[in-house]
């Protein structure tokens, strides 16, 4: 276990009013920082010395805290997620950092994701792409065949798990020079391509869930594979891949 | 008003069939004239928005997460159980509905478990054919394994993400129908009161939480599936936005609330590291399948491994108590999480405590004999019938992560330990709450048209919920439960029209969402909300947690009174109403949090018994055993709302009668 320790860190942080406010960086200076306290807990009590010298607190998006929700962001020190590797912002924690070291935090920067206020961002194009064909169309009734009617190899289930483990937090986007979707995209599509539940519409799936991604704005694929390194699920690039099959496979059938 | 649970007649096994056929229906036709409120994008919510969207009706979904994919149920890790006995090892529907009685202390309602059995089969198959990758074996079908209370195998899970997976099925389905046009989601929107008209649901205040305006939505049946309200103790497994305000504002507004005391302490989360922690990470039950809670035999091996002088690994295995494998054989380490949960606080109110933060308290768990297990049967599998430690570790700790790989990592995340390599350290936590808004067996609240699923309800765990139920009842009433039954109320609305907004009811309503937030945002007090919740949180932790006495809980009311008045007097909510404000968001969540925390401390004061979750320490047996008291006690405590000082709220009771089910002690030995 790392020895319990405080550090005091400097905090370069974008500060926006709104989505159509001009934005800039603030600096500020936290002391007394637990080398145990999570990154989200660190901007807590940030927030908590702004109540209380009564100045605004920074707005930033967060809920399970467990790395699950996809809810939390950040660009920190100009990496998503922050320096650590195969994690969320809520589950990096202050002893990766140093003490007197300065921090800087950014929101997620792409297009297709405008900034709502601070370090908040609009991510609702994922919904969208999911809402074109992110599922199987099959109503809820139940009165569906028996659960092991339809022997799945493991291999495939394994395939499919790992692609549907994707949170949808947008730090694929937000790592991308591109601001590609591709990563997210791949993933759904590759899940359902893997599972013979997703075959019957695999074509329309991944003909309208493309055309929904270019219509949101997201940018193109140029296989620089930084999504890959940054998402804190590791979804591999294979996902890409197998979405680009299926789409020239649907388009020229 | 009494109480009236519309319990069908007839054969437990036949009451949901027979009931079903009864129900009135609204043809297809019908359907688009009528509108459907959902609050809340969980399992519940989103299965219930998407199977009416699919029906026909005119949904609004509401969640204050920014996408529906965000509700908590994607935290549940270890899985959901089906009677299927794939297993082949002796289960039945019968055996779940035995078993979840049993689990919450014969203090749930006997024949809304049952229906929970009867269409646990079904969810399992909706969701494969959903494409929810669950876990298979080599012969590609399902595979299984055992959770705490019973003694099957009957949980389907998927890694430790069952819930992700589960939730992101049900996501798809509500996309689908959002893609569709049938529902409407609201994202980023708060619901912060319900509007009645002539005694009915007819609509909601909701906050749009980017622009801070005020809106009115109107509907014919109002869904509230808003989760559970264990953020009452600042601490808690849930999410940081978890809350009880939907739950509180329909409460306020008629619907009684039930049980409130009966809180689920989880027995393995990581312990509490400082002062400045926001929230407690659960370590999945599923890991009691593998690992073996202990802490040293002797007191001073404790204080030295605190004063890290000793390591874990140091300690022998005779000096180890395995305290639950001690006292409960039977069912060893998964014994339900109640008895794991007080189990570990009495060894470590004993002494034998390992975490070194202020309190002490923590116990191990401990995979070492397991990695062995399974090293030796995976070297087996290879052929190795003579394999070295090394090859036995390798092969060991490759099963372990197939298994929980996700969690091993985000401990490590967390503590910077290697629980391969160490014991992981663990304390009980609170998760889930059993007690919620008061349903009839049509889950409609004591306010016509409006219904309350999922956590949020009180209806199935009783006293104590069993491992991997949760999301077993979040998308059996979402899918399979509220379709029918509130069809059958909407059957009665397909004359009612279009509701109007511009009405007395709605302005008033909004109104007063809009002075509760004007007071707040002007209030101009000097402390934060969180400092007011963590001194509720401290106040229910120490007074209304894991074992509770007259005294306690008597100070607790009182002091959660003065909390309220100081809170009125002294809160900071920076920024304006107008605009995006997480502050504001925060401050009318605890105000919630408050009135209810008293309540639950009035109804543990009022329930002289130990049951499930709710242990009196007055009432107990000579092993330390919860000590029920069925005569008196084996009722349903429904609180009907009497003004903001919950203590004054008026207790009506709900006889439980067991028809179909011995009631006994509960015994786990």
């Amino acid at each position: 276990m790392s020895a319990k320790k405080n550090i005091n860190i400097n905090l370069k942080i974008w500060r926006q009013k709104n989505a159509s406010a001009k934005g800039k960086m603030e600096t500020y200076k936290l002391d007394n920082v637990s080398t145990d306290s999570s990154f989200l807990e660190m901007l807590d009590q940030l927030n908590e010395q702004l109540i209380n010298n009564q100045q605004e607190p920074v707005s930033f998006d967060h809920d399970c805290r467990e790395g699950i929700c996809g809810m939390c962001s950040l660009f920190i020190n100009g990496r998503a997620h922050g320096p650590d590797t195969g994690t969320t912002t809520c589950q990096l924690h202050m002893r990766k950092f140093k003490d007197g070291e300065t921090i800087f935090i950014e929101p997620w920067r792409s297009k297709a994701f405008p900034v709502v206020k601070d370090l908040m961002v609009d991510r609702s194009a994922f919904d969208r792409i999911q809402q074109a064909g992110g599922f199987v169309s099959v109503n809820t009734s139940g009165r569906t065949i028996d659960a092991n009617a339809t022997p799945i190899n493991k291999q495939d289930a394994d395939k499919a798990f790992m692609a549907a483990a994707c949170i949808g937090c947008g730090a694929c986007v937000a790592s991308c020079k591109n601001g590609s979707a591709m990563l997210f995209v791949g993933a759904k599509v590759s899940q359902y391509a893997l599972l013979p539940q997703g075959k019957v519409e695999a074509t329309e799936r991944v003909l309208n869930m493309v055309r929904q991604m270019d219509e949101e704005g997201f940018g193109n694929c140029t296989n620089t594979g930084a999504c890959e390194v940054e998402c804190p699920k590791g979804i591999s690039l294979e996902n890409i891949a197998r979405m680009n099959r299926e789409y020239l496979k649907a388009s020229v059938l | 008003m009494a109480l009236d649970s519309k319990i069908p007649q007839g054969h437990i096994s036949e009451k949901w069939t027979n009931h079903k056929n009864n129900l009135k229906l609204v043809a297809p036709n019908n359907r688009p004239k009528i509108d459907v409120i959902v609050v809340g994008t969980g399992l519940a919510g989103a299965s219930a928005a998407a199977s009416f969207g699919e029906m026909g009706y005119n949904v609004k979904a509401f969640c204050f997460q920014d996408s529906p994919r965000r509700a908590h149920s994607i935290a549940a890790q270890g899985g959901i159980n089906a009677a299927k006995n794939y297993q082949n090892d002796g289960d039945s529907t019968y055996r779940l509905f035995y078993d979840t009685i049993k689990g919450g202390d014969y203090r749930a309602r006997e024949a809304n478990v049952h229906r929970l059995a009867e269409v646990s089969s079904n969810i399992i198959d909706q969701c494969v054919a959903q494409g929810v990758p669950f876990a298979r074996d080599y012969g590609g079908l399902l595979d299984n394994r055992s959770f705490g209370g019973t003694q099957v195998q009957r949980t389907f899970y998927a890694a430790g993400q069952t819930g992700q997976q589960l939730l992101l099925g049900a996501y798809s389905a509500l996309s689908r129908q959002i893609g569709l046009g049938n529902v409407k989601m609201y994202n980023r929107h708060e619901m912060l009161d319900i509007v009645k008209v002539d005694g009915k649901a007819r609509g909601i205040i909701a906050r749009n939480l980017i622009t801070g305006e005020l809106e009115r939505h109107s509907a014919h049946a109002v869904i509230i599936a808003s989760g559970g309200y264990g953020n009452v103790y600042f601490l808690s497994t849930n999410a940081m936005g978890s809350n009880v305000t939907a739950s509180w504002k329909v409460h306020k507004k008629g619907a009684h609330f039930a049980n409130p005391c009966f809180v689920q302490i989880h027995p393995t989360c990581i312990p509490v590291h400082g002062t400045n922690q926001a929230k407690l990470t659960l370590m999945s039950e599923s890991l009691r399948n593998s690992g073996r809670i202990w802490v040293p035999a002797k007191k001073e091996d404790a204080e030295a491994i605190r004063a890290g002088k000793l390591k874990p690994t140091q300690i022998e295995e005779s000096d180890r108590d395995y305290f639950l494998e001690r006292k409960y054989p039977a069912f060893g380490n998964l014994v339900p999480r109640d008895v794991a949960s007080r189990a570990a606080k009495d060894v470590c109110d004993a002494g034998h405590g390992i975490e070194s933060n202020d309190t002490n308290e923590g116990v191990y768990l401990d995979f070492a004999s397991e990695i062995i297990t399974k090293g030796k049967q995976a070297a087996f599998m290879q052929g190795d019938h003579n394999p070295s430690d090394a090859t036995i570790q390798e092969l060991g700790r490759k099963w372990v992560e197939s298994k929980y790989g996700n969690l091993f990592t985000m401990y490590e995340k967390i503590t910077d330990e290697n629980p391969y390599e160490t014991p992981m350290k663990i304390y009980p936590a609170v998760h889930y709450t059993m007690g919620g808004v008061w349903v009839d067996y049509n889950l409609m609240s004591s306010i016509p048209g409006c219904f309350v699923a999922g956590e949020a309800n009180f209806s199935d765990h009783g006293a104590n919920r069993l491992g991997a139920s949760a999301l077993m009842q979040g998308l059996a009433d979402g899918y399979f439960v509220l379709p029918y039954t509130v069809s059958n109320y909407l059957a009665d609305e397909i004359r009612t029209g279009k509701i109007t907004t511009d009405t007395p009811e709605f302005m008033e309503a909004e109104n007063a969402v809009r002075q509760s937030i004007e007071q707040l945002i002007n209030n101009n007090g000097t402390k934060s909300v969180d400092y007011f919740h963590k001194k509720l949180g401290l106040i229910m932790w120490n007074k209304v947690g894991m074992a509770r006495n007259e005294k306690g809980l008597t100070e607790a009311i009182e002091e959660i009174r003065q909390l309220r008045e100081d809170f009125y007097a002294d809160v900071r909510v920076p920024g304006a109403a107008n605009e995006l404000n997480q502050e504001l968001e925060k401050a009318l969540r605890v105000a919630d949090f408050i009135e209810l925390g008293q309540l639950m401390a009035k109804d543990a004061l009022v329930r002289e018994e130990s049951c499930g979750g709710h242990f009196r320490e007055e009432y107990q047996d000579a092993e330390g055993e919860t000590l029920r008291d069925d005569e008196k006690f084996g009722y349903v405590a429904a609180w009907e709302y009497n003004g903001s000082d919950a203590s004054k709220s008026v207790l009506h009771k709900e006889e439980l009668k067991y028809e179909f089910i011995k009631i006994a002690a509960r015994n786990y030995k």
